[in-house]
């Protein structure tokens, strides 16, 4: 029974994470309908922004904000700078699908690059904020540590700003618009550039934060984070690739499954059943858990 | 004068939708424009709120030239738009498709006064305010589409076939109400049919629009009572 719990609060936390990356998605392939694969890009660059912070003020929470901060500025010249100049110029015919997925792809060589050249491509050790030591109970120590509490406590702190900002705000409600129909978005005087240029932006912090989150405890490369990245992928689509929640509550059921697997079955299986998932998803429901009707949670 | 086209021309690729259309609707008046699918009736509200450039001519409102303007700026200058197939947003909430129509003007006081005016005139609306879109019939989705542009309290209002798949009478109770948003609150309107008697009914002009061309303008009485407009035209 105690190893239930554990292995369930395990996958809780490393899909909070998974749900982080997935939110980075979902929120710019609704805003833009793009695939970004230069999510793992953006969420490294801040990651690695984080632990130069760490290293030179020791502060953890300041590092953190900054990260964030400049994680979401990241997101919004990629769009404004990159993607909205491609969007205009190649709108049409196959190359409107492809072209914004290879230059995200590309984008994401060209960060790695940058970053392996600043910081070199030997691993860095990210100290963690908090005892990776599991908590003890009675004569137990179970896995579950405080640094798994703080990620899912953050990642459960960030989901709520969004859902408030989405749910709550007129901003919120702009976004959902622009995302479901632009044309009336616009024609209720929503400034659809901008809201997409937004849904980047918060894409490029909730990336910057679950990267943050990852890399404590672990070797930082300017690679590190592409698994990560897969996850995501992933969470994204079991959510519906359209739906926030969806995005959560994939990004929950992946990490709880993965726990489980890990706990029980071993390592080697994991990306077995990553793939098995995805694809018993796309077979059984390519609209995801909260794809069509549900696609409404945002 | 409020609205002025003057020799529109639009195109879609190739083909020339409008051919130099040229027309005035007066302040506070309600003009009907009717024509066949694909006479470009569409076409010209879509290029009058912004949706879609024109390739030579110009737009005047209230004096001032808005050809090429975008439509999230025109809002802001009293013109609303109600597009074709009951332009909701079915994935959000009666409450939110309302809410977003005076979205631009940022003010929560302000928003929820036009949403309670826009609930008075159609009460069943206020019945379902935490509803999705997508569970109204048809006749409430068209009602909430006008809801969404009155909710920016529009000075101009382009209405385009808001009579289609509707039951008749329902249509009955959209035209009334259609007619009474300009005979008691001023607004100007531009409401394109291919429902041409009914839109002719309640309307103060008329514009008749056959592949891109006016071919027939005037006070909408006369156009129904042309009996060569009325059988190459108006369908009865």
């Amino acid at each position: 029974m105690q190893q239930l719990i554990n292995t369930l609060l395990i996958g809780v936390s490393i899909g909070s994470i998974y749900a982080l990356m997935a939110l980075a998605l979902v929120l710019v392939w609704r805003s833009t309908r793009v695939v970004n694969f230069a999510q793992a890009g953006q969420a490294i660059l801040s990651t690695y922004i984080a632990w130069e912070v760490v290293n030179r003020s020791g502060s953890f929470l300041m590092a953190f904000i900054l990260a964030v901060a400049i994680g979401g500025l990241i997101g919004g010249l990629v769009e404004s700078g990159l993607m909205r100049v491609l969007l205009k110029h190649a709108n049409e015919g196959p190359v409107a699908a492809v072209a914004p997925v290879i230059a995200t792809l590309g984008l994401l060589a060209v960060i790695r690059a940058v970053v392996g050249l600043i910081w070199t491509n030997e691993g860095k050790r990210f100290e963690s904020p908090v005892s990776t030591a599991g908590f003890v109970i009675g004569d137990a120590t179970l896995p579950f540590s405080r640094l798994n509490l703080l990620i899912i406590v953050t990642a459960a702190v960030v989901m709520i700003i969004f859902s408030i900002i989405f749910q709550k705000t007129n901003l919120g409600l702009a976004l959902r618009a622009a995302a479901y129909n632009p044309e009336i978005a616009r024609l209720s005087g929503v400034r659809v550039a901008t809201t997409r240029t937004i849904g980047w932006i918060f894409a490029g912090a909730a990336g910057a934060v679950a990267g943050i989150l990852v890399s404590p405890n672990d070797s930082l490369t300017p690679n590190s984070l592409d698994t990560l990245l897969v996850f995501g992928f992933v969470a994204a689509v079991i959510g519906g690739l359209e739906s926030l929640i969806g995005a959560v509550v994939g990004g929950l059921v992946l990490g709880v499954g993965l726990s489980f697997v890990l706990i029980y079955l071993g390592t080697s299986l994991i990306f077995p059943t990553t793939f098995v998932v995805l694809v018993l998803i796309l077979l059984l429901k390519p609209a995801g858990l909260f794809g069509a009707k549900g696609a409404r949670s945002a | 004068m409020t609205l002025k086209v003057e020799r529109l021309v639009v195109e879609h690729g190739a083909i020339r939708a409008l051919d130099g259309i040229s027309f005035e609707v007066d302040a506070g008046s309600l003009a009907a424009v009717i024509g066949s699918n694909g006479a470009g009736k569409t076409t010209l509200l879509r290029t009058i709120s912004g949706l879609k450039d024109a390739k030579l001519g110009k737009i005047f409102w209230k004096d001032r030239e808005i050809t090429g303007m975008k439509p999230e700026d025109l809002v802001r200058r009293g013109l609303a738009h109600v597009s074709e197939g009951k332009s909701v947003i079915p994935e959000l909430t009666v409450r939110e498709n309302l809410s977003l129509g005076g979205i631009w003007r940022n003010n929560k006081s302000e928003l929820e006064e036009s949403i309670g005016e826009v609930i008075n005139l159609f009460p069943r609306l206020g019945e379902r305010m935490d509803q999705r879109a997508d569970t109204l019939s048809g006749g409430e989705r068209q009602m909430l589409a006008i809801g969404r542009a009155l909710a920016s309290k529009p000075e101009l209002l382009l209405l385009d076939e808001p009579s289609l798949g509707l039951a008749p009478l329902v249509v009955e109770q959209i035209f009334e109400t259609i007619s009474q948003l300009c005979r008691q609150q001023g607004i100007t309107i531009i409401l394109v049919e291919q429902n041409a008697m009914g839109a002719l009914a309640i309307a103060d002009t008329g514009i008749i629009i056959n592949l891109g061309v006016i071919v027939a303008q005037g006070d909408a009485g006369s156009l129904v009572a042309d009996p060569a407009l009325k059988s190459a035209y108006l369908g009865y």
